[in-house]
């Protein structure tokens, strides 16, 4: 996809692949061929730049064709290079200047909760990452949710430390972050971002919580599967050359050089 | 003359007209919008009262979200709120929002295309004590040009309820903007309002000039009107009380017929209401133009009149900005 596009980000889309693959085909209640299906969950993504990984998710699980992914930020896409609802509408939010995601998402909740009451089994899931922590908004967001007790919201952030100009600690030091959430009145649960086991628990720990909004900081490896580009915050916005996306889909395909990919 | 058809309050031009504050009358719009449709909710950052949404707050507390000094995430989450099926109205000073918050504004309201309908009080500078801070200026300019963006600004109590109570029917995101002191209450209940349909409040026989404005300060464009009219000069005074969709059939069949155009506002004079009129005029049909707005400039501490004047927004700055025009013809 991004090869295609010739520009976009690298790092966060492969990093929350594990997390989207979840959501999409084991945690959440959607219907791909009624995307505004009423007594759906939402997933809202924040951080909009790294909608190729939601992109490549929603074809998937049906919501358009896997040939269409090539159209990535090309003119009349559907595929925006960030979200664009108005475009493809089965997303639930336009996104991209980040921090706004969250207060979405808490609009959502109390929508819901106005129309169904507390126990609203519907849950809204707020994806952000940790570098979007340095804006203010998302700390207003946070407060207000906290204080109407919004249960029916789950907040997942992409803690894979990197943001553009370099790692979140020398940028803007975001840590204690889960003392941060619990001080806004937020259930805060630590997990491996790729460890599915951990994730589904984690995500059950926080629905069953009913008197607060949930936070699942899942530290996550940025260019997760390529060795070639985890950890590296260079690769946040740019796409792979030619002979790195050929060498990053061998890898990604096998497993590493592990299996035998159906691609060979 | 006063446009009698429009049934405008008689005692309009007497010194002792009743004097209500527009904010007053969306604070009545709202409870009727609300008690007639459910799906109506109110946002507010820590100023209900003094922006006339605590009857509404008291009323249906179900329906009420108190959201602190937060504007940004006013904007934000009445996004969300609006894509669950809701109207909401978001209310703060206009200095806040949208002055604090344009770009949740532009992108979740506006580019999501959300339903909201921002209220900003308190603006212009008839806010008076307050100060420069506190005394919304730019608001239009910044609202008008962000695409399906509406805005609308009444000239009055009446005008504002039945404003109120016509942007909440509409799909479309709206800014309208209110004014904090009691002002004239020019138009009554019979006074017609359509988002989109300017009309006017006074007409000469012989039309030397079109004075088209919005807000209280057609009040001032009023008195102007029967002074010039006392010297000869004839005019019609236009409420152009929506900005966008601007009324483009009205003021170019107007302007044509004047032949020279004065726009009023209590904003700058700069990218408002008369910036909007000049950018149409230009392509249908020039004239010379003359524009009543603060001129670059940002406001200070005084008393709404003082203000005014010192501005050159009032009676006596609108009557010269008419000579100036007429002989620029």
């Amino acid at each position: 996809m991004l090869l295609e596009a010739g520009s976009g980000h690298t790092a966060g889309p492969l990093g929350m692949a594990d997390i989207f693959t979840l959501l999409y085909f084991h945690i959440m209640n959607h219907d791909p061929k009624n995307p505004s299906w009423e007594d759906r969950d939402r997933i809202v993504l924040s951080n909009g730049h790294i909608c190729p990984v939601q992109y490549a998710t929603m074809a998937r699980a049906g919501y358009f064709s896997v040939e269409e992914l090539k159209t990535l930020r090309k003119f009349h896409s559907r595929l925006q290079g960030h979200p664009h609802r108005e475009y493809l509408p089965a997303l639930e939010i336009s996104s991209g200047p980040l921090g706004s995601g969250l207060g979405q998402a808490v609009g959502m909740a109390i929508g819901e909760r106005m129309d169904k009451g507390r126990n609203t089994d519907k849950y809204i899931y707020a994806l952000l990452s940790d570098g979007e922590m340095d804006c203010g908004i998302i700390w207003e967001s946070a407060m207000l949710a906290g204080r109407d007790k919004l249960q029916n919201l789950i907040a997942i952030i992409d803690r894979n430390g990197i943001q553009i100009d370099g790692y979140t600690w020398d940028i803007m030091p975001l840590e204690p972050l889960k003392a941060k959430w619990e001080s806004f009145g937020w259930h805060v649960i630590e997990v491996d971002g790729h460890n599915f086991r951990a994730l589904d628990e984690a995500i059950g720990e926080a629905q069953s919580v009913n008197d607060k909004p949930s936070v699942l900081i899942a530290h996550t490896i940025p260019g997760k599967g390529v060795h070639e580009f985890e950890r590296d915050y260079h690769w946040h916005g740019k796409p792979p050359k030619k002979e790195e996306a050929d060498m990053a889909l061998r890898e990604l395909r096998t497993l590493g050089g592990r299996v035998v990919s159906e691609h060979e | 003359m006063l446009n009698i058809t429009q049934r405008l309050n008689k005692k309009i031009l007497d010194d002792d007209v009743e004097q209500v504050p527009v904010r007053n009358g969306f604070g009545e719009g709202l409870l009727e919008a609300a008690d007639n449709d459910k799906s109506i909710v109110g946002l507010c950052a820590d100023l209900t009262e003094s922006t006339r949404m605590k009857a509404f707050a008291d009323k249906y507390p179900e329906r009420f979200v108190q959201m602190g000094v937060a504007e940004q995430n006013l904007a934000v989450v009445s996004s969300g709120l609006a894509s669950t099926g809701k109207i909401p109205f978001i209310t703060s000073y206009a200095m806040f929002s949208p002055g604090r918050n344009w770009e949740q504004i532009r992108t979740t309201i506006c580019y999501n295309d959300r339903p909201v309908k921002i209220i900003g009080s308190h603006a212009g500078v008839s806010v008076g004590p307050d100060g420069g801070t506190h005394q919304a200026i730019e608001d239009l300019a910044i609202m008008r040009v962000i695409p399906r963006m509406e805005v609308i600004v009444p000239c009055d109590a009446p005008e504002a309820r039945k404003a109120t109570n016509a942007i909440a029917q509409t799909s479309k995101p709206t800014y309208m903007r209110l004014a904090r002191e009691k002002t004239p209450v020019m138009t009554t209940e019979e006074t017609s309002f359509e988002i989109g349909k300017a009309y006017e409040m006074w007409r000469n026989e012989k039309v030397d000039v079109a004075i088209i404005g919005c807000g209280p300060l057609l009040h001032h464009a009023l008195v102007a009107a029967q002074e010039l009219a006392e010297e000869g000069i004839g005019s019609v005074v236009l409420n152009s009380h929506t900005i966008k969709p601007l009324d483009i059939e009205t003021i170019t069949g107007l302007a044509r017929e004047a032949g020279a155009v004065v726009s009023v506002e209590e904003h700058q004079a700069a990218g408002g209401l008369g910036g909007a009129i000049a950018e149409v005029l230009m392509q249908t049909n020039p004239v010379p133009m003359e524009f009543i707005g603060v001129k670059d400039k940002f406001g200070q501490s005084g008393t709404p009149n003082e203000l005014v004047v010192h501005y050159e927004l009032d009676a006596a700055a609108i009557a010269d900005a008419v000579r100036k025009v007429i002989k620029r013809k």
